[in-house]
């Protein structure tokens, strides 16, 4: 109990936490790939980080840094800029001759698929979640950088035993 | 776009850009700065520009706040002099 009282937990804010955290995520990916054109990317890699960061405002940096560790976040930025730079290298390829890099319609999915503008549409999107990957991964490594203090560790364990 | 409601967000943008570089706390100036970007969001809609206001808000409002009060937890709250 009084390490609980210690660090600030409260079950108010762990509770709307825990409500808000899956909405928050939802609507990053509707922000990335729910609209149909390219763009947003970005802002939606923002707001799924932003809600790591309630994450860790709610439930205390050490335990954030537990579920998120540094070595997904590695991951999870290069499989991000893997995707848009391979999607990018699979256009270079297909385009026999031109090299027109991200030039969607020269992939030849459109026997499979059917038209050439869903195709080049579900292939924005596959760019789309890369960026917003990366941008994620980016700002997540940054705030846990700017907020992790050497002590905290300590201190949380510290309290526990009490 | 509507002039009188565009003079409003606009003469609360001066005011708290005003405020924030007046105040000696620092967490107030990083909580003014998150309001500052907020306005500035709804100066962006209002000038139907809503792509760069979505940006605003959650670039500024939300995303710079986070990396501020995470900067200031390692220094001092209250400004010298």
């Amino acid at each position: 109990m009084s390490a609980e009282k210690k660090y600030g937990r409260d079950v108010v804010i762990e509770t709307i936490a825990r409500l808000m955290i899956p909405f928050i995520q939802l609507y990053g990916l509707y922000v990335m790939m729910g609209t149909e054109g390219a763009g947003g990317g970005f802002q939606g890699g923002t707001v799924i980080a932003a809600s790591f960061v309630l994450y860790v405002t709610a439930f205390g940096i050490t335990r954030g840094r537990k579920n998120f560790p540094e070595s997904w976040n590695v991951a999870f930025k290069c499989l991000g800029l893997y995707l848009y730079a391979g999607i990018g290298l699979l256009c270079i390829i297909f385009s026999l001759g031109v090299a027109e890099y991200l030039n969607y319609a020269a992939v030849p999915l459109s026997n499979i698929i059917g038209h050439a503008d869903t195709r080049a549409l579900m292939i924005a999107d596959v760019v789309e979640i890369g960026i917003g990957m990366t941008v994620m991964a980016a700002f997540v490594s940054l705030f846990f950088d700017l907020a992790w203090k050497e002590e905290s560790v300590e201190e949380e364990e510290g309290g526990a035993e009490e | 776009m509507i002039v009188p409601i565009d003079l409003a967000l606009l003469f609360f943008l001066v005011l708290i850009a005003i405020a924030a570089i007046t105040v000696k706390d620092l967490l107030a100036a990083i909580a003014l700065l998150g309001a500052y970007s907020f306005v500035m969001a709804c100066v962006w809609v209002e000038m139907n520009s809503v792509d760069v206001g979505f940006t605003e808000a959650a670039i500024g409002a939300g995303a710079t706040t986070a990396l501020m009060v995470a900067a200031l937890s390692r220094i001092a709250r209250w400004e010298k002099g």
